[in-house]
């Protein structure tokens, strides 16, 4: 068994998950303001009791919107600087014997 | 997404932390003991927790109306054995909780237990299954992915059940609810996620020789 794909079938998987995420934004009858799941059960537990108050609050919090965007941001092109690396490496070296793989 | 700061009582709170505790040490060794025995893994690890990072930060729509963001757990649970998602699970969760008030400090272990230890868990035993089944190793990838990413918030919609009971339907009432807010919304996202996960564990491996990038068990099956 091997894990081989096509380039014709990996862009095909990539196409379906990013339709698979956009539809929600474009499908008729999907009511809601696409607000954190977070904050959605935050209001539940706060309706269900009433009485019931942050016992704790965040030690910080981003000043804005914007600047919690810009650490999202940040956060996932580490990310993707570190997976690109790996993965530049992996097919620079498919015809060169490189140990280090 | 992760129980907000200050929403889980404090005896949950401890509990959880003291629940997901011993998995974090357990997972510290085994990371420890696979990059020592496993030098030629190390790249493919680095790539596995960086996907977790990029995963995470990614608030995506869903059907309910409402955002999540993947886990991105599924790949290293089944390269490198569930065990070690827990730390990886662990520093990015104390990233998004300390910079961005994103899940929280007393809620951490909580958090903890269901994306760096009940998911990778969940994920890997599915992948295994299938695997041991006679699935390929694309839909067995796939499912062990989508798996670990939905069952992450199975466990966050039930910690917050066993937290805030409904009054009248009890603890089963009280997680149906929760789990309408976060695992149904988590559906759609972990299949994305998993066909994500196939395409990047291809990529991964390059073309065969998958031993030298600490990815054999993937195609061996185990």
């Amino acid at each position: 068994m091997d894990l081989i794909l096509s380039r014709g079938r990996s862009a095909l998987l990539l196409v379906l998950a990013v339709a698979i995420v956009a539809a929600p934004m474009v499908l008729p009858g999907i009511e809601g303001a696409f607000s954190g799941t977070d904050d959605v059960a935050s209001q539940a537990i706060e309706a269900a009791r009433p009485g019931y108050t942050r016992w704790t609050l965040p030690f910080w919090e981003p000043p804005s919107k914007e600047i919690e965007s810009t650490i999202f941001a940040l956060q996932a092109a580490f990310g993707a600087g570190i997976l690109g690396y790996v993965l530049g490496r992996r097919h620079g070296s498919r015809r060169r014997d490189v140990d280090d793989r | 997404m992760h129980i907000m700061e200050g929403f889980l009582p404090a005896e949950h709170a401890i509990g959880w932390t003291i629940a997901a505790a011993p998995f974090v040490v357990g997972g510290a060794v085994a990371l420890r003991r696979t990059l020592r025995d496993r030098p030629e893994a190390r790249l493919t690890l680095a790539a596995a927790g960086a996907f977790t990072f990029i995963l995470s930060a990614l608030k995506l729509p869903s059907v309910t109306g409402s955002c999540s963001h993947p886990t991105g757990t599924g790949l290293g649970a089944m390269t490198f054995g569930p065990a070690v998602m827990a730390p990886i699970g662990l520093i990015v969760l104390l990233f998004q909780g300390l910079l961005l008030a994103h899940g929280g400090m007393t809620t951490l272990g909580a958090n903890v237990f269901s994306m760096a230890v009940a998911g990778p868990w969940a994920g890997w035993a599915a992948w295994r299954l299938a695997t041991r089944l006679g699935a390929a190793t694309a839909p067995a990838v796939f499912l062990g992915a989508a798996i670990a990413d939905v069952s992450t918030y199975v466990v966050t919609s039930f910690q917050l059940a066993l937290a805030f009971p409904d009054p009248v339907s009890g603890l089963g009432g009280s997680f149906l609810k929760f789990a309408g807010i976060f695992a149904v919304t988590q559906l759609p996202l972990a299949i994305a996620e998993g066909l994500l996960t196939v395409v990047v564990m291809a990529a991964l491996m390059g073309r065969g020789r998958p031993a030298e990038t600490g990815l054999g068990s993937i195609v061996g099956g185990r």
